[in-house]
């Protein structure tokens, strides 16, 4: 899901270099996204990955991303790394180089996705997926109109735990009975999200949803600088590969 | 001329209804939820559905709205005929629009000129078009901000008038309200009644309106239609009419008749100690995706709930109440500052009541639950009520003796065996009632906290609840409600303390203890 809506920045298309990112066509990124996390799932050396997870690092300054998003998104992405190195390093077969390089390799191939969301309004995304990349528009907008659940159904959970606590119900600090009441209460989300989706799809029947081919009120525009993004991803994605050979560092899965 | 009559001459005329011997079985259910219902609607009538709950009455709506059908959200059977201006409702074209409780529900986009755009996008309307009627219909129920704004960011009442705007884009014939004011705070039922009222007043469009609250709505309508559970129309004519007519079986159905209130038999008030005193709280909102940090709403709080006392918390939605509410109950933990068991209570621990363990709050502090599902933990009637005894320690043959005492007690016998979540809404109030007394020795916890107990609830159970609690008191219990209900207010509030501007004040009651 996106970050953008959460911070409220990406409306508007904003310009200036600081968020430049926000202005760019959300399947571009997209798609963009796609092609290197994707193009990188075959080399398992930390100068491929390293190469553009270096560039993608570079272009998060002019992400739009405000700070708070960033330090939070930042630290779990941090963390994810990290652990992955030290896992690797204790019980990967291929030494500290090669535990350097599964972490590289995982943030490279993680970050392009995470920037790629975190600057995208979800309503532009879900234009851009329709307007632009030809998904067909029940799912997009449902998926769209589920993501503002997103903050009533953390609503709930606050809300069924406490009714918990009412009851009696608390683990402690004893984790055979944290399992049974968390289980009772993901239960209790469920009926009240079900319910809440089911109002939710009511009402847009209500307003004609589904009846017929829609018109769009707003334009998914599509300018050079969105071209230019997705021609430069393979780009990035060669050059890294090209440059890690010329070193002769390259490793690729089952190579 | 001005833009409010342009934008009416553009609504065009209303659609005519017409039913004849129909009726609608749910999916599932063996008996028809109505049937046999003849109704003829003039174009441009403003019609008022009552009955009982469960009759029925959102059911139709819905059908009208044309969400039945094989790819509708409504699934089940249907006889008989439904005619929008002659023809089976469809939801192609936007004939109806619908407007239902909970403006939460109803939202679909993120932003409020986006929403108010989805309903004519669906219908295919030209994009400089829909701009054209986002703007007009924001104007016509006074949409405060601009297009951009989040719709996160908006109170009850504003969503809902958004929602009525979604609706209004879409040039509807024929308006279907589903208690459109029934899920909001006065001020924002205030809010939506005053749009209702201003676009009844220039609008052509056909209007069928469902409400609990009849006085509040009675003055929008020129007639009056009364349907019954599983049967048809029983009463139909000039409000004044039917009033006068079938008010008093009406009301004794449990619906809210104008100058018919419930007359519940109150006691005084036995009074006694302190029992909880919230010293300095500050209070925070949760935190919640969406709608930016933790927002201090309380600063600097005293407050207390002594025995044998009813205390009721009111005020805006957003200001507190409920936040307060939870920290009074020992559910959550005070920014700052402490909620503390006093007198007796402080007996069983002396602590906040924020570190009290689960089970011995439970015994001591009941809370009532808004939404009576969040609380249920069980899988049927009897074991919800036997749970609290069992845990307590209690043998089966006990908690079994207490269980029946409080399914006796709360009407609720017959339904024993059910799934709570299967029960009506007045069922599942009085169960969620019923399970938080289970609680405490000799069938009450000493404090019982309820959010909105009455809220949705027809006059029986509104009647038996306010006698209840009545009870309750009188047993030296301290009753503590955050409500809305100002009738409820006026026959049980002891002391009312209003939440607003970050602060907690008490209200003076004058005339609670002249009316008893």
């Amino acid at each position: 899901m996106s970050f953008a809506s959460l911070s409220g920045t990406a409306h508007g298309r904003p310009r200036g270099a600081r968020s430049w990112l926000l202005g760019v066509n959300p399947a571009a990124k997209l798609v963009a996204a796609l092609v290197l996390s994707l193009g990188l799932l075959p080399a398992v050396d930390p100068v491929t990955g390293g190469v553009v997870l270096a560039v993608t690092a570079a272009v998060v300054p002019f992400s739009g991303v405000d700070r708070t998003t960033l330090l939070v998104l930042g630290g779990v992405f941090l963390l994810m790394g990290a652990s992955t190195g030290i896992v690797n390093l204790l019980y990967g077969e291929e030494g500290a180089w090669g535990a350097f390089g599964a972490a590289v390799r995982l943030l490279a191939i993680a970050l392009p996705g995470l920037l790629a969301a975190a600057s995208s309004d979800p309503t532009d995304l879900a234009d851009a997926l329709v307007q632009r990349l030809g998904v067909p528009e029940r799912p997009a907008m449902g998926v769209l109109a589920a993501l503002r659940l997103a903050p009533l159904l953390a609503d709930q959970w606050r809300t069924v735990t406490l009714a918990r606590r009412a009851r009696g119900l608390e683990a402690g600090r004893n984790p055979a009975a944290a399992l049974p009441i968390f289980f009772g209460k993901v239960f209790a989300l469920l009926v009240r999200a079900i319910r809440t989706g089911t109002l939710l799809a009511t009402a847009m029947d209500a307003r004609a949803f589904g009846t017929g081919p829609r018109s769009h009120a707003r334009t998914s525009r599509w300018r050079t600088a969105d071209t230019l993004l997705v021609v430069a991803a393979p780009l990035l994605l060669g050059a890294a590969y090209a440059l890690s050979a010329q070193l002769g560092t390259l490793r690729l899965l089952f190579g | 001329m001005n833009p409010v009559t342009a934008a009416s001459r553009r609504d065009g005329p209303g659609a005519r209804v017409e039913l004849s011997g129909w009726g609608w079985r749910h999916a599932g259910r063996a008996e028809y939820a109505l049937r046999g219902v003849d109704l003829v609607i003039e174009p441009g009538e403003r019609v008022l559905l009552l009955g009982a709950s469960g009759a029925g009455k959102s059911t139709l709506l819905h059908a009208l709205a044309g969400l039945t059908g094989p790819d509708g959200a409504l699934t089940g059977e249907q006889e008989g005929t439904l005619l929008v201006d002659g023809r089976p409702a469809d939801r192609s074209r936007g004939t109806a629009g619908l407007v239902a409780q909970d403006p939460e529900s109803q939202l679909v986009m993120a932003r409020a000129g986006d929403d108010v755009a989805f309903g004519p996008e669906n219908l295919g309307v030209p994009r400089e078009e829909i701009w054209a009627r986002v703007d007009e219909a924001l104007a016509r129920v006074g949409f405060p901000y601009g297009r951009d704004h989040p719709t996160a960011a908006l109170s009850g009442g504003e969503k809902q008038r958004l929602v009525i705007a979604g609706v209004l884009a879409m040039r509807p014939r024929l308006l279907l309200l589903d208690e459109p004011t029934a899920n909001l705070d006065p001020a924002g039922a205030r809010l939506v009644r005053d749009v209702l009222a201003r676009l009844l007043a220039e609008t052509r469009a056909t209007l069928v309106l469902v409400e609990h609250r009849v006085a509040e709505v009675v003055d929008l309508v020129d007639r009056v239609v009364v349907v019954e559970p599983g049967g048809g129309v029983v009463a139909d004519g000039a409000p004044r009419a039917v009033f006068a007519e079938h008010g008093r079986a009406l009301a004794a159905r449990g619906v809210w008749v104008p100058g018919l209130d419930p007359a519940p038999r109150t006691g005084r008030a036995p009074g006694g100690p302190v029992l909880v005193e919230a010293v300095g709280c500050s209070l925070r909102t949760p935190p919640s995706p969406g709608r930016g940090r933790p927002r201090t709403v309380l600063r600097d709080v005293d407050a207390a709930v002594a025995a044998g006392t009813a205390t009721a918390l009111t005020g805006a939605n957003g200001a507190g109440k409920s936040t307060l509410l939870t920290a009074l109950a020992g559910l959550a933990k005070p920014a700052a500052g402490r909620v503390l068991p006093r007198g007796p209570l402080a007996d069983a621990d002396p602590r906040p009541l924020a570190r009290w363990p689960a089970r011995r709050l439970a015994r001591h502090v009941g809370t009532v639950f808004q939404h009576a599902e969040d609380q249920f933990v069980t899988a049927t009637v009897r074991d919800e009520l036997r749970f609290a005894p069992l845990r307590a320690g209690a043998g089966e043959a006990e908690a079994d003796a207490r269980a029946d005492e409080l399914l006796d007690r709360l009407r609720l016998a017959h339904l024993a065996d059910k799934h709570p979540y299967t029960l009506s809404g007045g069922e599942k109030r009085r169960l969620s009632v019923a399970t938080a007394l289970s609680s405490g020795p000799a069938h009450a916890p000493d404090v019982l906290v309820l959010d909105e107990p009455t809220f949705g609830q027809d006059t029986r159970t509104w009647l038996e609840l306010v006698e209840l609690l009545d009870g309750l008191r009188a047993r030296g219990r301290a009753i503590v409600l955050a409500t809305h209900d100002t009738l409820l207010l006026e026959h049980l509030a002891d002391v009312e303390l209003r939440v607003a501007d970050g602060g907690v004040a008490e209200a003076a009651r004058t005339g609670t203890e002249g009316l008893r």
